[in-house]
């Protein structure tokens, strides 16, 4: 044994470290795969040792060589043993050669829950952590299930160090484990409000990466966050809240109004440009869900345009990249702001840098309007001639036809300059894009009746100069525009001034070098215009003589096309050369066969819409996807690709019954579709992307593209420069303009007293540019009775689609995270009675009171914010109380779930509401409602509520009041009043002020005296009423106290003002400085055990309320959260702001309840338990 | 933050951490992809560019490319401060940092980048206390590794 150690230790000696195995990779340069192979053998020999620390030198070693691309997983259990090894320095090797080298599918993983397991529970943090850290890397759906209940213990460990890493990993765990979210939420939620600034950073991180992917169920915590935003000063925090509220705001307006003013506070503010760039986002998605309708946001957006406008003018390259992207946003719903800055973006153009010169291009394509069409593209035309490399030069073309195709061709006034720049861009000869420029000249030929005689003219010429466009690089993408010219001219042949001179340059020798689907259109369209010859000159008989001399060109060259190695041009030419020898026969014996020769191809083809086929609905009885043949026999199938043994169940997607056979198949028809879609002319590219994908066929992908530098831009002859056009639109506009003007002087004089609109200059005289020709756009067909279709479909395989969970119902009985069943089950100790603790049927019950609340609200928000009686059928809950109760109007108010969260989404509307909703507060005092609701309303009937009472009242204004204790700062109360103005008069300059006492000081500003009066920061329309926030600085919060107080305001009618005050008195409880704090059963055990809480007790007597009403005023009004509950008994918890821990043990039994209760905090329990009794005896 | 990948400015890879569960050879696929990209890119371009559905944010600080890819509503800015941040933290660890530092001391670099990010998230922005973190580990790991000499281990003392 001794022996073997000697052995090990000096072998440990000569064993390479990873400083010396770096050493010697780089030594070797040369045969690095040779020195590398012996390397591994030498860490094989290593790893067989029992030497803990020669191993974990051996995993070191082979964690660098996995990163030089190394296979090592042959090393995962050597892994496994380095990751269990007691001392931390291994132990943390190894988890780091985990963290890098496993993922989900290495097995071992499943061996390591245990020692993962022990590492999280281990004393020493450096574990912990160390372990977390892991872990985040290599998390798998079983360890996720496995270790959710430890990492969810840890998120409330006493060192911040493991509480922020805890709550990260938390994420990852959701990611892979979604059951988990809903018992760990509120555990999480609580974490915003952590101490330590590190750990709420973190939940902070992980909420706002929640929500992100699912917003809709993080709604309610909008006002937690609103607040965390206004109080913190961390930027990386500031950013990720943000970005939140980004993700809300669509969902809820009313939020992105509130959120307006901090957030152009902060632009105006900071100094730090990712929060900058972020608050700009975030106002953009602000603006962007608010409706249009909004005039006054104008200054925000202009604001964010001269932000960005600056980052776009800073020198620094990335600055300018943001600024034009976030203005791209803009620009979709604000483009008229974003115009005023062309000149900006036009010089990005130049800029050296290509990705800003791209994203200035994007911005391009939404600036353009009827009038700078013509002027923007000229200068992209510029910059096509100027560019090097063919990249940019492609993505300009690209972005010059999507500009002028888009939205229907919508900006192009004269379609003649839009063909010149076609055949202008032609001269392009390394371009990949040919096929889209082809599919442009076909779509407007076809599109746009008025243009066709142009065009065909312009085609024309692009043929007889073709040898131009092919080049000596004949499989140049850019001769697919000779696919365009050959169709348009034959299709269209009746425009064409020498249809013989085409034809003879359709047929000359050279063609047969051009791709065969091109020779096809050639060979098909020369026999169109052939007809258009003979038809052309039929009739005259002088002209018989070229019919035939016709006939005999066609008979001369086509046997060229018959040769051809295409088939389709085979075929083709075959026919047509049959047809031709047939017609000559016929002409030799003079009859006439024009007519008959053009019946061939009359009749016109109506462009097709591109979803048009999908539309088309299916008619009834008829099923597409059963069998038509017997289905494949099962063998047969297996042969072809194996099966999944499980395949998942998609029970939505009904209609994939048999996707395993058929997706295969189907992908590769609707790629053979595609392809034949994109050489049909008659199919529309209507959108950039579907245009995009067909770029990418792979037939033009494997085209080699030869780039040509030509110093002198190819001309092709004859044809007239797109530049002639803009110079004489010009001067068509002016023309019209002065016609305009002559006519507008006249209407100018009998309008004037009218007042027309002042700024409505630009887009008037947008709208006065005229198309030069009456453009008669054909719309593309659609099916009768098409169906209207979702077109985006959400990705079924989304990963985080997982987590869009309803986080605000409160915990079922089934959720809770799996806890080893190994463990003893205690009956109060154990964390799995979490969930659990509570018995089944009220737990049910609570379920469908929430259900009923959520309904109601949703109900609620639809009517107006009158105050409305409770209507409802009594067969709807069996389970209701017998209505002869006494206290029933008592109860609607506290029947709300004893969850935080719920609470908190009720609050949401109020929140969001400048005007707080009348009924509210209304249903707070007992008598208002209680004769309309109390015969048989139930506990299930409670309507949103809120805590605020009524301070003080007189004709003029009505104060309802609400207090609670601020959880991040101990030492603070928060007071929200809520002004109701009654009377028929504006109320303004109203000041609150308050007679501090020694222990409760309300906060005033700096400079301010001790008694000077806080004025409220809005003045009250009649009718209106609006709520504001006060602070109050307590130190001992162990006494209630009362403050006297007093509000002045002046009432201002229409001919007098008037002074008035009303005097009030601020109650502060003592549990208004509770804080409804979630605790789980284990700490709660604990939190007893430690023996530092003093008891006391309470008996109530004549309680005739079910228990959980009970329990839910108890909740409601003092801030309690249940724990547990058993039968009639439960346990309570809730903290002060200044950490008091408050315990109850509540039980119940005839009538009577008695309270057992604890506390650190002698004096401060007894006045809770006093204010608990007083809130009963008013029953 | 979807990954993290150093490389030199020859191309060869020095640190990649991967927050997202990817097999061996996707990751191999992705790094060389990005390292051809990047170092296409020439010295006065900005930092950010389009990437599959992602977006890549890289700087170069001497011999040595940061790149990180992040997802289409992330900061880049935000990321550029985070591999900054990052900078820093190794140029105090190994005082004025270099090439070679990361080369021979990998797996502090790596310990250095867990301590600042967990699962692509930042998780402590103040920089005293990473390193605090990382110091109090390493101080950890010398208790452990110096009592113990060879000869101790064999017995002979």
């Amino acid at each position: 044994m001794a022996l073997k150690i000697v052995k090990g230790s000096i072998d440990r000696i000569f064993d390479k470290n990873l400083q010396d195995l770096v050493r010697g990779i780089r030594n070797h340069k040369e045969d690095e795969a040779k020195y590398i192979s012996t390397c591994i053998d030498e860490i094989k020999q290593e790893l067989k040792q029992d030497n803990i620390a020669v191993k974990a030198n051996a995993v070191c070693k082979l964690t660098y060589l996995q990163m030089l691309g190394y296979d090592v997983s042959w090393a995962a259990f050597n892994i496994v043993e380095v990751m269990s090894s007691s001392k931390f320095t291994y132990k943390r090797i190894g988890y780091l050669a985990a963290s890098q080298c496993f993922h989900e599918g290495t097995d071992v993983i499943m061996l390591t829950t245990n020692q993962i397991r022990k590492d999280l529970s281990s004393p020493s943090q450096y574990d912990t952590g160390v372990a977390l850290t892991g872990l985040s890397c290599f998390v798998t759906p079983d360890l996720a299930r496995d270790l959710a209940n430890d990492i969810m213990t840890l998120m409330s460990h006493t060192k911040p160090y493991i509480r922020k890493k805890a709550v990260l990993i938390m994420y990852k765990v959701f990611l892979k484990y979604p059951e988990s979210l809903r018992p760990a939420f509120p555990r999480l939620k609580e974490k915003l409000e952590d101490p330590d600034p590190g750990v709420q950073s973190a939940a902070v991180n992980v909420i706002c990466e929640l929500a992100r992917r699912n917003p809709k169920n993080y709604l309610s915590l909008a006002p937690l966050f609103f607040k965390l935003m206004t109080s913190s000063t961390n930027n990386w925090v500031l950013i990720k809240i943000i970005k939140l509220f980004g993700a809300l705001t669509p969902l809820e307006p009313r939020l992105g109004k509130k959120l307006i003013e901090p957030l152009t506070n902060l632009i105006h503010s900071t100094s730090a440009m990712s929060l900058l760039y972020e608050c700009v986002n975030t106002v953009i998605a602000v603006l962007i869900s608010l409706s249009s309708g909004m005039p006054n946001h104008s200054a925000s957006i202009q604001l964010c345009v001269q932000k960005l406008r600056i980052l776009i003018e800073d020198s620094d390259q990335n600055l300018k990249y943001l600024g034009l992207l976030a203005m791209s946003k803009i620009l979709k719903t604000h483009p008229k702001s974003v115009q005023s800055h062309k000149d900006l973006i036009l010089q990005c153009l130049d800029d050296k840098d290509e990705s800003i010169r791209l994203r200035a291009l994007d911005l391009l394509y939404g600036m353009v309007s009827k009038k700078n069409l013509m002027e923007i593209v000229k200068k992209l035309m510029l910059h096509v001639d100027k560019a090097e490399g063919t990249t940019y030069r492609d993505e300009l073309l690209t972005k010059i036809i999507d500009i002028c195709s888009q939205s229907n061709y919508q900006y192009i006034t004269n379609f003649e300059w839009y063909i010149s720049i076609l055949v202008e861009l032609t001269r392009l000869e390394g371009t990949r894009h040919g096929h889209l420029i082809a599919s442009q000249m076909l779509d407007v030929a076809i599109r746009v009746k008025a243009i066709r005689g142009f065009a065909v003219a312009q085609m024309a010429t692009l043929l007889d100069n073709a040898h131009l466009l092919t080049g000596n690089a004949q499989r140049n993408g850019i001769c697919e525009v000779l696919y365009a010219a050959a169709w348009i001219c034959g299709e269209f042949s009746e425009h064409l001034e020498d249809p013989l001179h085409t034809l003879e340059a359709m047929l000359r020798p050279r063609v047969a070098t051009l791709p065969g689907h091109i020779q096809a259109v050639y060979v098909q369209n020369a026999a169109k215009l052939f007809a258009a010859v003979l038809c052309g000159q039929e009739g005259a008989p002088a002209d018989s003589q070229t019919a035939q001399e016709t006939s005999q060109l066609l008979i001369d060259r086509l046997p060229l096309f018959v040769q051809s190695a295409d088939l389709e041009v085979q075929e083709r030419a075959s026919c047509v050369l049959q047809l031709v020898k047939y017609i000559e026969k016929l002409q030799q014996k003079q009859v006439e066969v024009g007519e008959e020769v053009t019946a061939l191809f009359t009749g016109e083809l109506n462009p097709v819409a591109p979803k048009a086929q999908k539309k088309v609905p299916v008619p009834e009885g008829l099923d597409l996807d059963a069998w038509i043949n017997e289905p494949p026999s099962e063998s047969e199938s297996e042969d072809e690709k194996p099966r999944a043994v499980f395949t998942e169940e998609e029970p939505r997607h009904s209609r994939q019954r048999h996707p395993e056979a058929d997706e295969k198949e189907l992908a590769r028809r609707r790629e053979a579709r595609k392809q034949e879609q994109a050489n049909n002319p008659f199919y529309i590219k209507a959108s950039p992307t579907s245009q995009k994908g067909y770029q990418d066929a792979p037939g033009v992908d494997h085209i080699p593209v030869v780039q040509i530098d030509l110093s002198v831009p190819l001309k092709v002859p004859g044809m007239s420069t797109s530049d002639q056009y803009v110079k004489m639109e010009e001067e068509r506009r002016q023309k019209n303009k002065a016609d305009k003007k002559k006519k507008e002087k006249k209407k100018k004089r009998e309008k004037r007293g009218r007042g027309r609109k002042g700024d409505s200059g630009p887009e008037s005289e947008e709208e006065d540019i005229t198309p030069a020709h009456m453009v008669d756009i054909v719309t593309e067909e659609m099916p009768e009775n098409a169906l209207p279709s979702d077109d985006d479909d959400k990705d079924p395989n989304d990963p985080y689609r997982a987590l869009d969970i309803d986080l605000d119902k409160p915990l079922a009985d089934t959720e809770k995270l799996p806890v080893r069943t190994h463990r003893p089950p205690e009956a109060l100790k154990s964390p799995g009675d979490e969930g659990g603790g509570v018995s089944e049927e009220p737990k049910k019950k609570s379920k469908k009171e929430h259900r009923e609340k959520e309904r109601k609200e949703r109900k609620k928000s639809k009517e107006d914010k009158k105050k409305k009686k409770h209507k409802r059928d009594r067969g709807e809950e069996p389970e209701e109380a017998p209505p002869e109760e006494p206290v029933q109007s008592e109860i609607i108010e506290v029947a709300a779930p004893p969850s935080t969260t719920s609470v908190e989404a009720s609050d949401l509307d109020f929140w969001l509401s400048t005007a707080p909703a009348a009924p509210k507060t209304q249903e707070a005092e007992p008598a208002a409602a209680a004769p309309d609701s109390a015969p048989d309303a139930g506990p299930d009937v409670a309507p949103p509520m809120s805590n605020y009472s009524l301070l003080a009242e007189n004709s003029y204004i009505k104060m309802m009041c609400d207090i609670q204790g601020n959880l991040q700062d101990g030492s603070q109360v928060v007071v929200s009043i809520i002004f109701e103005n009654k009377s028929d008069s504006f109320l303004k300059s109203m000041e609150f002020n308050v007679l501090d006492s020694l222990n409760a000081k309300l906060q005033r500003p700096e400079g301010a005296g001790p008694h000077d009066g806080l004025t409220v920061p809005f003045q009250l329309p009649p009718g209106v009423s609006n709520e504001a926030r006060f602070v109050f600085s307590v130190q001992s919060i162990i006494m209630p106290q009362k403050l006297k107080g007093t509000l002045t305001f002046i009432v201002k009618s229409e001919d007098s003002s008037t002074h008035e005050k009303l005097d009030f008195k601020l109650h502060f409880t003592c549990s208004s400085y509770l804080i409804t704090t979630p605790c789980y059963s284990d700490a709660f055990a604990k939190l007893l055990e430690s023996g530092e809480l003093k008891g006391s007790s309470l008996r109530l007597e004549g309680v005739s309320m079910p228990f959980h009403h009970l329990l839910a005023r108890i909740c409601f009004h003092h801030h309690f959260s249940v724990v547990e509950r058993i039968d009639s008994c439960a346990s309570m918890y809730s903290r002060s702001i200044q950490g008091h821990h408050v315990c109850l043990l509540v039980k119940s039994a005839d009538q009577t309840v008695s309270i057992d209760a604890r506390c650190d905090e002698t004096s401060l329990l007894g006045n809770v338990l006093d204010e608990i009794k007083l809130t009963f005896s008013q029953c | 933050m979807q990954f993290m990948l150093l490389f030199s400015r020859q191309g060869k890879l020095r640190l990649q951490k991967w927050y997202v569960p990817l097999s061996d050879k996707e990751k191999k696929k992705i790094t060389r992809e990005l390292v051809q990209t990047v170092l296409a890119r020439k010295p006065k371009m900005c930092s950010f560019l389009e990437w599959r559905d992602l977006k890549i944010v890289y700087k170069r600080y001497a011999s040595l490319y940061f790149c990180c890819a992040i997802e289409n509503q992330d900061n880049e800015l935000i990321t550029l401060e985070i591999i900054h941040r990052y900078v820093e933290l190794l140029d105090k660890y190994f005082g004025s940092v270099c090439e070679l530092d990361i080369i021979f001391n990998f797996e502090k670099a790596y310990f250095i980048l867990d301590e600042f990010l967990l699962g692509g998230e930042a998780q402590e922005t103040s920089k005293k206390n990473v390193l605090k973190a990382i110091e109090q580990a390493d101080l950890l790991q010398e208790e452990a590794e110096t009592p113990r000499s060879v000869l101790e281990e064999i017995g002979l003392t």
